[in-house]
């Protein structure tokens, strides 16, 4: 009886390495399929449709949103100190190294980490992953590889446009409510920002990407039987993908700025 | 034609292969006999090499599928699932010509649209379904694309795994007779499982029953009603009482 809860921690301790060296072994055998042909470039093109262009939306409505309300929070918590005018440069810098790329991820994720894992889930409880395989088709090069590489390359020019119209939400609330010259609120945004504060949000954002189709297509290819392991690994992906965003966001973090 | 030597399986303490020793003749079609969870699926899947066997041998023309080129190898092969497993992603031709718009089989596109649109006429399906997706047919429709996918590139080898499940006896009827005509017109070596007896009895040239992962008797199809096999008895007169429990 007393051992219950040692046995139940033992048990969550080896099924979280299990898991950790399952997604490990995944994460090589996609990078060694990426690497090898055939490469399929009609499904990567319509990966980045899919995973990219699609996203546009949803990243550009958050970023404009939480550009907006970073403005305000800045210019209430700056007014303590009498830096209202720092406004322009915190939001510029908080949407290029964090916000843009962290909110960028995390919409990814929820967008694409979820679908990619229902597909993939779907087609292996109909057998279509069977199928593939018996057609002479490695799944991992034709599911994987093309959305891995997509994400990869998309998320990070995802950031980029999320980064700027972030930065224009602050514009439009720092001038349309906090009461900034326009030309001055501009000429701020461009006097502290610098290229690294931007490379590196980019960066992240590639990093983000390749984690968040990673892991869709990680859950979606060790999907369970039914609706219900389909469900299962859908919800697993979103989870895990956004935890590792935030996991890697402090990594990259640390790597880029202290020191 | 294919060889299978004392093959085993298991998952985790279940042991759903115990021991399969079966040689199908080139040429012959062979119908796999059993009740369901007593390793049908499994053992089709280790010869495609989708389930990896945990000891014993499988041979095609004398080479072990394990060693040989798995391109060259599957090519040789075509395979209609049980749910027909088509890419609901495609239009019903692109499903069909799949392997000849991609890898070693690839060639033009128009090309391999017109093979498609001619193995779904055989298959008795017109050129008005070719841009229909998946989603838009029937389920005796999509196990018909199914079979022309499986026969697109002429493969010398056809595997049917539960070939009319889920279809009405008369579709089951149409689907048997389409799969007969075919493996004869192609000269093909075939393999298929199933519990429906009608389609045994359309399908088959042999039958090897399968139970407790193993096999329990082969013989010809004239001779299964005449067998004093229990096991093969029970099944196919659908009987509760005897070797095979009812409850598994």
């Amino acid at each position: 009886m007393i051992l219950t809860p040692v046995a139940t921690i033992g048990r969550s301790t080896l099924a979280l390495l299990a898991g950790i060296g399952s997604v490990s072994l995944f994460f090589f055998r996609t990078l060694a399929a990426m690497l090898t042909p055939p490469f399929y470039f009609r499904e990567f093109a319509q990966a980045l449709i899919t995973i990219g262009y699609n996203s546009l939306p949803v990243v550009g409505m958050t970023t404009l949103f939480t550009g907006g309300a970073l403005a305000l929070q800045i210019y209430a918590g700056g007014a303590r100190f009498n830096a209202e005018e720092v406004v322009p440069s915190i939001v510029a810098i908080g949407m290029a190294r964090e916000l843009g790329p962290v909110l960028g991820g995390l919409m990814v994720a929820a967008r694409v980490a979820s679908s990619i894992a229902a597909e993939i889930g779907t087609m292996k409880v109909t057998e279509q992953i069977d199928a593939l395989v018996t057609l002479s088709t490695d799944p991992m090069k034709y599911l994987t590889v093309p959305r891995v590489l997509a994400a990869t390359i998309s998320v990070p020019i995802l950031v980029a446009v999320g980064d700027s119209i972030g930065i224009f939400g602050g514009y439009l609330v720092g001038t349309g409510r906090l009461g900034f010259n326009p030309a001055a609120y501009l000429k701020n945004t461009a006097d502290f920002l610098e290229m690294w504060d931007i490379m590196s949000g980019i960066i992240k954002g590639a990093v983000f990407g390749f984690l968040v189709a990673l892991i869709g297509c990680y859950h979606g290819m060790n999907s369970g039987r039914g609706a219900q392991g389909v469900g299962r690994a859908t919800k697993s992906a979103v989870v895990s993908a956004s935890v590792m965003i935030f996991a890697a966001n402090y990594v990259l973090t640390e790597l880029f700025f202290t020191a | 034609m294919i060889d299978i030597t004392d093959l085993h399986k298991s998952f985790g303490t279940k042991r759903v292969l115990r021991g399969v020793t079966l040689n199908i003749p080139r040429g012959e079609s062979m119908v796999i006999i059993g009740g369901s969870g007593t390793g049908k699926s499994v053992l089709l899947k280790c010869i495609l090499g989708l389930v990896k066997p945990d000891s014993g041998t499988i041979k095609v023309d004398g080479k072990d599928v394990t060693k040989v080129d798995r391109d060259a190898f599957l090519a040789d092969f075509g395979m209609l699932f049980q749910g027909a497993a088509l890419f609901d992603s495609m239009s019903v031709w692109q499903n069909v010509a799949f392997r000849l718009l991609r890898g070693s089989l690839k060639r033009p596109k128009d090309e391999a649209r017109a093979i498609a649109v001619d193995k779904l006429r055989r298959v008795g399906l017109g050129p008005e379904v070719a841009d229909l997706f998946p989603a838009e047919l029937s389920g005796g429709m999509q196990k018909r694309v199914g079979l022309a996918r499986a026969i697109a590139a002429d493969p010398r080898i056809i595997f049917f795994d539960e070939p009319t499940t889920g279809l009405d006896p008369i579709m089951s009827g149409v689907i048997n007779d389409l799969i007969k005509e075919i493996v004869v017109e192609m000269g093909a070596t075939a393999m298929t499982i199933t519990h429906d007896m009608s389609s045994v009895r359309a399908i088959a040239d042999k039958v090897a029953m399968l139970h407790d992962g193993t096999i329990k008797w082969t013989g010809d199809v004239a001779d299964l009603d005449t067998t004093s096999d229990p096991y093969v008895k029970q099944f196919i007169h659908g009987a509760a009482e005897g070797p095979i429990a009812a409850i598994r």
